[in-house]
């Protein structure tokens, strides 16, 4: 295989820089109520790992010092962090643009049922994951009865105004593959989504994202388990769209772990790989200058956000 | 070789162009045109895509096809009708035949 770096450097980019800065993505802490098959930080209910207050206040120093545009707070499931209402709260008051990646069945959790009042009171902008309009494939990726929990989650939210016309309040909803295969095209997914979920249950969102399960964490163990692990591998790498890169989410978002650690993105994180030796290493030592046109940490992993129409958390990077 | 067919024989198609490469890219520049979204899909020319490569016993369109129809965003539910309507055709065009064993049979027998 020839390593990402290479590939890279064939199309002449001799580093991978970072530009045009926009996101601080944020995780509090791999806890999380459900423990998905595919998840590349093996969070779950059981894990420890959270982000504590001081670390959260020099978040919100970071933000405001620099005035981020946009706040992405991610996990687990980060509003199991005791401080997540803290944080949105604080972030509002800042005018940054706030995006949470919810879970979904995470309203039905005691104690947090006012969380679709929460989010809408303070504008901010979710996204759901819900890897298919099926009961049965969705609870075998993500676990026993998550899908009618999801979508009485999604109910929730459409009563408050998420996902419907004019509200201003964006409902995403995030798909990733069920196996070892890549995602279908976005918008012709999209299109069968809004046309089931509305269908079937009287469901409404904005837009439909869709994500390529990377080869680590738990996703790796089911790919080496089941033999599949050199055949996605290949599939990735003949896969590779130079259309892509310049859209790589990790050129124009930086992110912070539960123990306020930097990274290029959430998967760098999972894999204990942090930014680049020299550049700043931690929330504290936060310099936009410098971190905004930083060179990026580079793996083969890498592969999994270029193959055929790309891959984000913001869904598909080239044209379709 | 240990099979008639082998997995990894799908990903060598190409070798089929080795001789003849005109008649090779002719069809593959057809067989990309005829897949590619038009009036139909590309999720349900997959589907239809899996059907026939049922009728035709085929292992490695078997194997494309199932992938290619996940990755149009189709289920199992739906790749399941498919391979009905496939042996549905197949169970049919076999008893039409008994027409024609019919027939034959009239025509020999007294």
């Amino acid at each position: 295989m020839l390593p990402f770096a290479r590939q890279l450097e064939h199309l002449g980019y001799a580093s991978l820089q970072a530009e045009n800065f926009s996101t601080l993505q944020v995780n509090l802490g791999w806890r999380c109520n459900q423990a998905c098959k595919h998840c590349h930080l093996m969070a779950g209910p059981q894990r420890p790992e959270q982000m504590q207050r001081d670390t959260i206040d020099a978040v919100i120093r970071v933000v405001e010092r620099w005035t981020i545009p946009c706040v992405d707070l991610t996990g687990g499931a980060p509003e199991l962090n005791p401080d997540y209402e803290y944080l949105v709260e604080r972030l509002d008051r800042l005018g940054t643009h706030i995006l949470t990646r919810c879970n979904l069945t995470i309203l039905l959790e005691p104690g947090k049922e006012h969380l679709a009042e929460f989010y809408r009171d303070h504008r901010v902008e979710l996204v759901g994951s819900l890897p298919y309009y099926q009961e049965d494939l969705v609870d075998r990726l993500r676990g026993a009865g998550v899908f009618q929990k999801s979508l009485e989650a999604l109910r929730r939210l459409n009563r408050v105004g998420y996902g419907e016309p004019d509200s201003g309040l964006r409902l995403n909803l995030m798909y990733n593959p069920a196996g070892a295969y890549l995602p279908p095209e976005q918008g012709a997914l999209e299109e069968l989504f809004r046309r089931e979920l509305t269908n079937r249950y009287g469901i409404h969102f904005n837009q439909l994202l869709t994500l390529l399960n990377m080869p680590i964490g738990r996703f790796k163990e089911f790919l080496e388990r089941s033999r599949n692990y050199e055949r996605y591998m290949g599939k990735l790498v003949s896969g590779f769209n130079p259309a892509t890169v310049p859209g790589l989410m990790c050129r124009s978002l930086i992110s912070v772990a539960w123990d306020g650690r930097l990274y290029d993105c959430d998967f760098n994180q999972a894999m204990d790989l942090p930014l680049l030796a020299g550049l700043p290493q931690t929330i504290e030592d936060f310099d936009l200058p410098t971190l905004a046109t930083r060179p990026i940490r580079l793996g083969d992993h890498c592969y999994g956000c270029t193959a055929g129409g790309g891959s984000s958390c913001g869904g598909r990077l080239a044209p379709e | 070789m240990t099979h008639y067919y082998e997995e990894n024989d799908l990903e060598r198609f190409n070798e089929i162009g080795k001789y003849r490469p005109d008649l090779y890219d002719n069809f593959m520049t057809y067989y990309q045109g005829v897949m590619s979204a038009g009036a139909l899909s590309v999720r349900e020319k997959a589907l239809i895509a899996l059907a026939v490569a049922h009728a035709v016993q085929c292992p490695y369109c078997i194997d494309a096809y199932t992938r290619g129809s996940l990755e149009a965003g189709s289920n199992l539910e739906e790749m399941t009708e498919a391979i009905h309507v496939a042996s549905a055709i197949r169970g049919g065009a076999t008893l039409i035949h008994g027409i024609q064993a019919a027939n034959a049979a009239a025509k020999i027998t007294l």
